[in-house]
């Protein structure tokens, strides 16, 4: 029973780093119907500028509170993102709004590529410890069963996030210019709608985000590198595809289902499979759950049943 | 082959004859030229001609019947284990390749149809995540099929595989032909023929498929599928064969890979290398079969160059070596990735939104046939 | 027309060999680019100082002063690339080489300097198969996994406790060293509770780790690199597992000791092969000269490439030639002291001193036991 509910713990801490990045991706797919690919890579750009950030501040102001410095790479990480994520859209993305399918796919991969090697250029190719600022001693929440401060503030940021995102889009002005943008760039630019502007926006919020999940990874796990980002940007987009993409509620669903279904599914299979598979087919779960959800349900768990349109 | 030609400059156009010629003597005489920069660049070549084999066949099913794929080095991935198998001490068996080759072909296929069964109602991007995860999938079984009975000897790879060699002469292409007692054609040589001879089974292969009614049928599903539908096209059974299809041309390109790495392993498969195929296909112009093979052949070679001459032109332009030079061959080639999608967006070679027959073929019958 | 560009080709391949006879060129492969480019770049330049090192002595073979030079390739740890480069070398016309880093690219890269007749010797690359393919020229200056394991497994069992779980990271490193570790376990009387696994991409590790608490181990085996050492430290102790922890050469850096933070304790060991850096012959002076030359610490087999450069050249000295057919049996009989100890093969090609150390973390570094 401990084990059951420690493993719910470490799925939930994992699938709300998901469901963040989740939301970045699903953000710019509503809007664009384009993957961005580089949406990891803006994660690992947070992390290890608010490492630089962290290391800089702790030399010319010492002897501040940790969490002090926390905020303070938190708060230049995030500009720096949001400056990279605008970059990317204005220069690799906005020209090929129009063009066949898969181009902006390609130049996606281009620019996460350029920017994974930028940043080993700049950070070097080793792998960086990042300061744990917050406290990472274990609390027994219940008997047997741990979780660190750092955990919950992972949780919590996340939530917040979540949170204030949904509000954006559903009660303000620019939320309902950018639905508006979803459903059809032509007809809400003829509304009004400066949709260029809208487009640029979404991606400097979702960029804003990967900061934040960068930074909370990297603090989580106290390690910092310039390929940090592939993986968790790997399993964030199939998250949102999981939960329907396009559909925020539906990234956070799909992040958490999918950090439980890994963190359970690692723990168990080689029980239930009397030994025949065990923990080395961790990361099938991610794309097994997946595929099962999608033959059932094409577009996801909250995806909208779209009907077949000529 | 045509449409190759004719992108050359000056001769394509107005001397379509000249031209293709050209390109034949060019394509048979490449590996020489390669050679007189050392045989590298003959390696390198041959690996260009199994990533045109997989372009083509990735061309099948994302170009010809719009279904996005980004995992397909699964089945190269099948292919080259099934030759580790099959002809390696690691059974104990040593089956000539034409049986190997077929039978990896028939399981790539097999596994294209297992893939493409249930993801039939996906669309766009629902079926690439999708595709991607059945890549990492099979990628991870290999990974780790070693218990409770091992079987693929997950990431150590199956070592010393058998070469390939060609029945009635015996001809052992690893060992390389002895002409006379000190000339010796390399191996790499005899590979790049071998390997041609698919590449060009393959194009006319797909050429004709093309103007058939099965090609003519995906490019209708591609277009739009539920007209396709209403037109009387079974599109379930469409989409099976192209991805059976397109599997099979991985398949074969996994075996041919196989025999010529004499190693295989897990590494050797990863996401990347299915990102880059479709890569190759989007630069080149997808849906074309020339783009494809432009598209694979540039891509192959880009970051070879890059690797060669980045040294030196850094020591050139400022006499002192600021970035190491896989840096900076990442560096461009992934802004020649950028700035090539940017300025054409279609590929080098874009496909045309329709093709007559007479276009695809070449054929000067029925060009005549059109015009009365 | 073929004839004349063949022997245009083969006049080409001639005028280049007769510009290279000043200079003796040694290839060197590693990753460069990918995530473990560190330990790539430490490799290169590890033979990078033994090579000019050298050059600075003034060596002269067959009467000739000669002057060596590194040739550094990338193989991004993928074993395709790894044959591609390997041809490279072949091509420029290197009398040897230092590498690959990895089992997996140096295997297949192995059959074609075999087939071009240059010697080969891996600083770290430890699958056992490497030396077992029958190829002549085929060396390593490290122990191989199947020397480790047995020593990690059974100082695991016999020191540390009798229950023992085994992690590793999928790679060809990592699940041969695990293998052997098994083995060396029960042969050492103790019993392998749980054998799970992740890979080395990974830095959440929790759901294994609660896994292996459930079956309440006395130690745990990580066989795998540096880069995933360090958070797993760090999760141990956020599930507040106490159990001694013990990882393989992989990890067995200056790298993790940042990387875990305050989670490395007296509970953590570590193996390497070899003596300890500090304790090599030309340990702490290799330490420094590496540092000054390079502005970076050692991350792992620096030393083991500094010594295979060496091998290669010292036997080329042995037989006054550079010509790997000549100076072969010269390196099959080597015998000098190295920076990591004693230099000389056995009839395989592995490292006969193949001595394994054991570490224990002591006040903030790694502290050579006696076993």
């Amino acid at each position: 029973m401990q084990t059951l509910l420690q493993q719910i713990v470490n799925g939930l801490v994992v699938g709300s780093v998901y469901a963040v990045v989740a939301l970045g991706y699903t953000m710019v797919y509503g809007i664009l119907g384009l993957i961005n690919f580089a949406h990891g890579e803006v994660l690992m750009v947070g992390a290890l500028v608010a490492l630089s950030a962290i290391t800089f501040f702790q030399s010319v102001l010492p002897d501040l509170h940790p969490i002090a410095y926390f905020v303070m790479g938190l708060l230049v990480a995030m500009p720096v993102c949001m400056a990279v994520g605008y970059t990317i859209e204005r220069t690799a993305y906005r020209r090929l709004r129009n063009a066949p399918r898969l181009a902006p796919l390609i130049t996606a991969i281009g620019v996460s590529f350029l920017l994974q090697t930028l940043a080993m250029i700049i950070w070097g190719r080793n792998y960086h410890s990042f300061p744990q600022l917050i406290q990472t001693a274990p609390i027994e929440i219940v008997a047997g069963v741990f979780m660190t401060p750092v955990q919950m503030t992972t949780v919590g940021v996340s939530a917040a996030m979540m949170i204030g995102l949904v509000i954006l889009v559903t009660r303000t002005n620019m939320g309902r210019a950018m639905r508006a943008t979803a459903e059809n760039h032509r007809v809400a630019s003829l509304m009004g709608v400066d949709t260029n502007r809208i487009i640029a926006l979404t991606f400097i919020i979702g960029s804003a985000l990967a900061a934040v999940a960068g930074v909370m990874i990297a603090s989580n796990y106290g390690v910092a590198h310039y390929s940090m980002g592939f993986l968790p940007g790997l399993k964030a987009f199939t998250a949102a595809v999981l939960g329907g993409i396009g559909n925020l509620a539906g990234a956070m669903v799909g992040g958490i289902v999918l950090g439980l279904v890994e963190a359970i599914g690692a723990g168990y299979i080689e029980t239930w499979t009397g030994g025949w598979l065990n923990s080395s087919y961790q990361d099938i779960f991610a794309f097994l759950i997946l595929g099962i959800v999608l033959i059932f349900r094409p577009t996801g768990l909250l995806g909208e049943r779209v009907a077949d349109r000529a | 082959m045509n449409n190759i030609s004719q992108a050359i400059p000056f001769l394509g156009s107005r001397n379509p004859k000249a031209a293709l010629i050209t390109l034949v003597v060019l394509v048979l005489t490449a590996p020489l030229f390669a050679g007189l920069f050392g045989n590298t660049w003959v390696r390198i070549l041959d690996f260009a001609l199994l990533y045109i084999l997989l372009a083509i066949g990735l061309n099948l099913v994302v170009g010809f019947a719009g279904l996005l794929d980004l995992g397909y080095i699964a089945f190269y991935a099948v292919g080259a284990y099934t030759w580790a198998f099959l002809a390696s001490p690691h059974f104990g068996l040593h089956l000539p390749f034409y049986v190997v080759l077929p039978v990896g072909a028939a399981f790539a296929a097999l596994a294209g149809i297992a893939l493409g069964f249930p993801t039939l109602r996906l669309r766009g991007d629902y079926l690439a995540i999708v595709t991607l995860g059945f890549g990492e999938i099979i990628r991870i079984f290999m990974n780790n099929l070693t218990h409770p009975v091992n079987i693929t000897n997950g990431p150590q790879g199956i070592d010393q595989i058998d070469g390939m060699t060609i029945p009635l002469v015996g001809l052992e292409l690893n060992r390389g032909l002895q002409v006379t007692d000190d000339f010796k054609i390399s191996s790499l040589f005899l590979y790049y023929y071998v390997f041609l001879a698919f590449v060009v089974l393959a194009v006319i292969l797909v050429k004709r498929l093309q103007v058939s009614r099965i090609g003519r049928a995906w490019a209708a599903i591609r277009d739009d599928e539920l007209a396709a539908k209403a037109i009387g096209i079974n599109t379930r059974n469409l989409k099976l064969l192209a991805f059976a299809m397109g599997a099979t041309f991985g398949g074969v390109a996994g075996g041919l890979f196989g025999a010529f790495q004499g190693f295989v392993s897990p590494e050797s498969f990863t996401l990347m290398e299915s990102i880059a195929i479709l890569t190759m296909i989007v630069f080149g112009g997808m849906g074309n079969l020339a783009g494809v093979i432009v598209g694979a052949l540039a891509l192959s070679f880009l970051p070879e160059v890059l690797r060669h001459i980045a040294l030196p032109i850094q020591q050139a332009l400022f006499g002192k070596v600021y970035l190491d030079p896989e840096v900076l061959r990442m560096l461009l080639l992934s802004l020649a990735m950028i700035l090539m999608m940017l300025m054409k967006p279609a590929g080098l070679i874009p496909a045309q939104s329709r093709y007559s027959r007479a276009d695809l073929l070449g054929d000067k019958e029925a060009r005549h046939d059109q015009a009365a | 027309m073929k004839q004349t560009v063949i022997a245009l080709a083969l006049l080409g391949l001639g005028i280049s060999a007769a510009q290279a006879q000043e200079v003796i060129k040694i290839g060197h492969v590693g990753p460069l680019t990918g995530n473990i480019a560190h330990l790539g770049k430490d490799n290169e330049n590890g033979a990078k100082l033994a090579v000019e090192e050298y050059n600075a002595k003034g060596i002269k073979i067959g009467g000739k002063a000669v002057k060596f030079e590194l040739i550094g390739e990338d193989d991004a740890a993928d074993p395709k690339t790894g044959t591609t480069v390997a041809q490279r070398l072949v091509d420029a016309g290197v009398k040897g080489v230092v590498g690959h880093l990895n089992s997996g690219t140096t295997i297949p890269a192995s059959r074609i300097y075999d087939q071009a007749g240059i010697p080969v010797i891996t600083p770290s690359a430890t699958n056992p198969k490497l030396t077992q393919q029958g190829y002549k020229a085929v060396f390593r200056t490290i122990a191989n996994d199947v020397q480790q394991g047995a020593v990690i497994g059974k100082y695991s069992a016999q020191k540390l406790g009798k229950k023992v779980a085994i992690i590793d990271d999928r790679t060809a490193y990592g699940q041969g060293l695990a293998d052997e570790v098994d083995k060396g376990v029960k042969a050492g009387g103790g019993q392998v509770v749980a054998r799970e696994f992740t890979n080395n991409q990974a830095t959440d590790f929790m759901a294994i780790l609660t896994k292996i608490k459930a079956t309440n181990p006395d130690v745990i085996v990580y066989s795998g690199m540096d880069a995933q050492g360090g958070p797993m430290l760090k999760q141990l102790k956020q599930l507040g597992i106490n159990a001694k922890w013990i990882t393989g050469d992989g990890g067995c850096t200056g790298e993790i000791i940042k990387l875990a933070g305050d989670a490395i304790n007296a509970n953590t060991y570590c193996t390497q092969a070899g003596l300890p850096l500090d304790q090599m012959p030309g340990g702490k002076d290799f330490k420094e000269r590496f540092k000054k030359k390079f502005g970076a610490d050692v991350q792992i087999y620096a030393p083991y490439a500094y010594d295979a450069a060496a091998a290669i050249i010292e036997a080329m000295k042995k037989a006054n030639s550079s010509d790997p057919a000549k100076y072969l049996a010269a390196l099959k009989s080597s015998n000098f002291k190295g920076v990591t100890g004693v230099v000389a093969f056995d009839d395989k090609g592995d490292i006969k001193a193949g001595s394994v150390t054991v570490y224990q973390f002591e006040n903030g570094a790694w502290k050579a036991l006696k076993n």
